[in-house]
């Protein structure tokens, strides 16, 4: 069990600098998330963290000891690979013995720790099998019972379920969260899939480019994101964005563009008052989006034309024509909409978020 | 498969196919039935009214009992093995590390060096026979086996490195990389886990390397004198044509007996070595 320390983590490949002066800690026993696009430097900072990268500057302490300089062997962590990594030529009780083996551990213990750890996974009848015997699910289960067996400081995940399809992902997923509430151990998982971060994450660190925009526990990054970035990395369907000029009316301040004219809720218009006069940019989730009643202020309404309906069942997503740009709306299922319909919706001035045009930072 | 009539599997499929293998087999079938036909027979003019020039009727094994008993067919059999065999043994040792440490390691020059020692192998032996003609006789080599022990790595080294760099290549690197994590060196990760894994490779490599070698014919020509120390290819072609006279019987029978021991590890390690060559590595 230990914390994981990173501080002003960089690494530069020739001229290309991956990750930037990267900070975190990752507290003992917790289960912290780094999601991005690709090519944002999550992975090479998991493989920095592992020692499969070399520490361009900046230091990586497990525990209290910097592992700069420590091979992989020596950090006492475990890691699970996105490709499964098995020993083709093992069978599966060797492959999760192969660790301990390595660290001279006496058979007994090596025997009982792999019974204990198949146990869990419920891989007990394939002990014997080659992996290539073994379904991708199977695959991954005995990859993480490679893992578990170890017993190690800290767990690492680079993208463990994305060769899986699409039902056995979500599946997997909750068997990751009940294994890491069953062992407790320290947990940096690498994913690209922000549901998974969400639902598996104590807290969730946002990359891109090889820079933190955010870390925070899911519900913080959903709710307060800090830039532009983040709130539409975060959330499915992706949040709306509009470009809408702020405006220093008679009643207060207006944000509008060709498609909406909103009177800017109070609570907001602090914050937004320096921008009168310039445009910046509003989100909207599609999920905050609701069909207007009769009780809505007229001045958070605003009209929007359906061009597809996209039923899910438990919601259905609008497309919307406001003006000259696209948003998408999820509703109800019991909202009759078809297309061509015109439709008018109502904003609540708690769920708007405003970001500055340039810096993209919220405002 | 061929789908279709049947018609069309015979034409595109079983008449070439059986054309193609009486093509190839048709020079060991030609060896077999020179090697066991009496010398009347042999020297008989084609316009006689008895010829059989593709069977006989009076098989004799006197022509293999000759060559075992009257000539050095057996020493020269085993001065090509005892050669072949260590020089093989020494080409897939470097060709292993060399092979590993060009697809895996990152050093300076890693790139280059792997071309030059592709280059290398693209120099013909024909010209290289000469230098190395010379060093043999400084080093006072020459007409031992150690001659072609240590000149035969010259060509294997760079074939063995090349095979084995693309199947290194081949085997994702994270199984490399899992295991560090799981407490293994570099060294043990290559002991535990590439090289089991690497198997048909070198088996393809090394069945490569003695071939080249058992065949090998112009280093042995030049750098062995003595009869007693020749190899198989040499042995044969010198020992058994004196000026003009061609002893055939015995010609073919050495030529069958010494492919002999090449067709048999092919045999049996047939399935490996294709899989060595396809590159397959079931994960």
């Amino acid at each position: 069990m230990a914390r994981v320390l990173i501080r002003s983590l960089n690494k530069y490949y020739d001229d290309f600098h991956a990750v930037k002066d990267v900070n975190l800690e990752i507290r003992d026993k917790e289960f912290v998330v780094l999601v991005g696009p690709s090519g944002c430097g999550k992975t090479t900072t998991l493989r920095m963290v592992a020692g499969l990268e070399s520490i361009s500057s900046g230091q990586v302490l497990i525990g209290d000891t910097v592992v700069n300089e420590l091979p992989p062997m020596d950090r006492d962590i475990a890691m699970v690979f996105q490709n499964y990594a098995l020993y083709p030529h093992m069978s599966v009780y060797d492959n999760m013995g192969f660790g301990l083996k390595m660290r001279k551990v006496d058979r007994g213990e090596i025997r009982k720790r792999v019974y204990e750890a198949a146990d869990i996974l419920g891989i007990r009848d394939y002990l014997g099998r080659k992996p290539r015997q073994l379904s991708g699910g199977q695959r991954q289960r005995v990859a993480l019972g490679r893992a578990i067996v170890r017993h190690p400081q800290v767990f690492l995940f680079d993208e463990p379920l994305s060769n899986l399809d699409a039902k056995l992902r979500v599946q997997m997923r909750v068997e990751l969260k009940k294994l890491h509430n069953r062992l407790n151990t320290t947990a940096v998982y690498v994913t690209h899939d922000q549901v998974e971060a969400m639902t598996l994450g104590d807290r969730v660190v946002v990359m891109r480019g090889g820079v933190v925009q955010q870390v925070g526990e899911p519900l913080e990054l959903y709710n307060t994101p800090v830039n532009r970035f983040v709130a539409g990395f975060i959330g499915s369907p992706a949040m709306n964005f509009a470009s809408v000029h702020v405006t220093n009316g008679t009643s207060g301040l207006r944000a509008g563009n060709t498609g909406l004219a909103i009177d800017v809720p109070a609570e907001i218009s602090s914050r937004l008052a320096p921008y009168a006069g310039r445009d910046v940019i509003m989100g909207v989730r599609p999920e905050d989006l609701e069909v207007a009643n009769g009780g809505d202020p007229p001045g958070l309404c605003f009209e929007a034309l359906v061009e597809v309906v996209e039923r899910l069942g438990a919601e259905s997503l609008l497309d919307l024509q406001v003006g000259e740009q696209t948003m998408v709306a999820a509703v109800e299922p019991n909202v009759r909409a078809k297309r061509g319909d015109k439709l008018r919706f109502a904003l609540r001035p708690e769920r708007l978020h405003f970001f500055d045009t340039n810096s993209e930072a919220a405002i | 498969m061929i789908e279709g009539a049947k018609w069309r599997r015979w034409v595109y499929f079983y008449i070439p196919l059986g054309a193609f293998i009486f093509w190839l087999l048709f020079p060991f079938y030609w060896m077999l039935v020179t090697s066991v036909r009496p010398d009347r027979e042999l020297y008989r003019p084609w316009m006689a009214p008895n010829y059989t020039p593709f069977w006989t009727a009076h098989p004799t094994l006197v022509h293999i009992i000759d060559l075992l008993t009257e000539t050095l067919f057996t020493r020269w059999m085993l001065n090509t093995l005892f050669i072949a065999i260590f020089s093989t043994v020494i080409s897939l040792l470097c060709g292993v590390f060399a092979g590993y440490a060009l697809s895996r390691l990152k050093f300076p020059f890693a790139g280059s060096l792997g071309t030059g020692i592709f280059i290398t192998y693209l120099v013909p032996q024909t010209l290289l026979f000469i230098p190395l003609a010379d060093i043999i006789r400084n080093f006072q080599l020459g007409d031992t086996p150690w001659a072609l022990i240590l000149t035969y790595p010259t060509f294997l080294i760079p074939f063995c490195t090349w095979l084995l760099m693309g199947y290194f290549k081949a085997i994702p690197r994270e199984l490399e990389e899992c295991a560090r994590i799981d407490g293994a060196t570099r060294w043990k990760a290559m002991i535990y886990i590439i090289i089991p894994i690497a198997v048909p490779g070198i088996l393809s490599a090394g069945i490569f390397a003695f071939t080249l070698s058992w065949n090998e014919f112009i280093y042995a020509l030049v750098f062995l004198s003595s009869a007693q120390q020749k190899t198989v290819s040499v042995g044969v072609t010198s020992e058994l044509v004196r000026g003009d006279v061609f002893y055939w019987g015995q010609l073919m029978a050495g030529a069958l007996l010494g492919s002999i021991p090449v067709a048999f590890i092919y045999s049996f390690f047939v399935e490996h070595y294709v899989a060595g060559l396809t590159g397959s590595v079931k994960g």
